[in-house]
């Protein structure tokens, strides 16, 4: 008997519900094994995916800056022009939601309007580099979106896989054991029990059987006597007086510490 | 974490002017009647203080969905980013342009890293 086990009465109800519990933990350990593994599958992909969308992003920024050079050139400074003129945001991002095996990953798709701002801007000169600056950083932030969905799943199931890795443990670690503990303890004690029940019967029997022989050694001694006094019994008479004589003899005689 | 998303559908930026001016040219600028705004530009002057003030309130803000940073003002608050743990806001490093990306330096980065080496 080693580790901690669970405080019940070792009996065979017992017995039948703890197995039964070590059936459901176990078959909890192996869905929950299941789901890390489905987990972790997917978390590698997005591993992946973002290391990759981290070097995407790296580059198309690259552009995105050489596009706004471009506009400066043509355009002169527009960066006061423009922080001005920031009213309403056209470029918005929407959530919506992935299930991997129940977990929910939010996944941000861009929800563009197509605004008229920025409209006048480069009126004079450099129009069209403006626009296509526009376009250009609209494309880098569509990648950036989609980094910072990839990066906010990455985070949530960083998270949830450290749970269920923790669940598991403790399921493996603590929860079995202990279960397998009590079964252990259950079953010595019933037989310890039994074990205890069986001498109890076998000391009955034992005394049974010494007074069925002591019985039987009476009766024996009672038939022999028997027999002897049948035997006696051709020449009755010294016998038979002894017999008479013995209950008189009883009733005849005084106990002396007897007090009536 | 993922329930609280609902409402989130903005984008934010701590940065440069360039960047800035960059994003904001694609519409992302937002200016609420409070006249609060949801970029943040930041020079060299900008004191680290100034910038983590900026950077914790637009992470407490409800309707953010996204928080870019650049990665050259974000090695200046480099403990506050280490130490931001939140699903939401998503806080994402972008290069600048007199900045080159450096990944080795990126907090999310850093954690893919150590959980691909072991």
């Amino acid at each position: 008997m080693s580790g901690p086990r669970e405080a019940i009465f070792p009996t065979r109800m017992a017995l039948t519900n703890t197995k039964l519990r070590l059936k459901g933990a176990q078959t909890g350990h192996s869905l929950l094994a299941k789901k890390r593994d489905a987990l972790m599958t997917r978390f590698r992909a997005i591993l992946r995916k973002v290391d990759e969308a981290k070097r995407k992003m790296g580059r198309v920024m690259q552009l995105a800056s050489f596009s706004l050079a471009e506009v400066t050139y043509a355009t002169g400074d527009i960066a006061y022009l423009v922080q001005e003129q920031a009213k309403n945001a056209s470029f918005r991002v929407k959530a919506a939601q992935e299930n991997v095996s129940g977990v929910v990953l939010p996944t941000f798709e861009v929800d563009r309007v197509a605004g008229s701002d920025f409209n006048l801007t480069g009126l004079g000169r450099g129009g069209q580099q403006v626009i296509k600056s526009k376009e250009v950083y609209a494309k880098a932030l569509e990648t950036l979106v989609e980094l910072a969905s990839l990066q906010t799943a990455f985070m949530i199931l960083d998270e949830v896989i450290r749970a269920t890795n923790r669940r598991v443990n403790a399921i493996e670690h603590v929860v079995i054991p202990r279960l397998e503990n009590t079964i252990k303890f259950i079953i010595s004690e019933l037989d310890e029990m039994d074990r205890e029940e069986f001498y109890r019967l076998k000391k009955v029997q034992g005394k049974k059987k010494r007074d069925a022989e002591a019985a039987e050694a009476l009766k024996k001694k009672l038939a022999i006597e028997a027999g002897e006094a049948a035997e006696e019994s051709a020449k009755p008479v010294s016998v038979l007086v002894d017999e008479e004589v013995g209950p008189g003899d009883l009733l005849a005689t005084k106990d002396e510490d007897v007090i009536f | 974490m993922a329930q609280n998303q609902e409402g989130r559908n903005l984008l934010a930026i701590i940065g440069d002017e360039d960047s800035i001016t960059g994003v904001l040219l694609a519409g992302v600028g937002q200016v609420s009647s409070n006249q609060k705004k949801n970029f943040v530009i930041v020079d060299a002057k900008t004191q680290p203080s100034t910038i983590e003030a900026a950077f914790n309130e637009l992470t407490s803000r409800k309707d953010i969905a996204i928080l870019l940073i650049n990665q050259h003002i974000a090695e200046k608050i480099r403990p506050t980013m280490d130490k931001y743990t939140q699903t939401f806001p998503t806080v994402l490093e972008i290069p600048s342009k007199d900045h080159p990306y450096d990944p080795s330096k990126d907090s999310i980065l850093k954690r893919v890293q150590k959980l691909v080496g072991d």
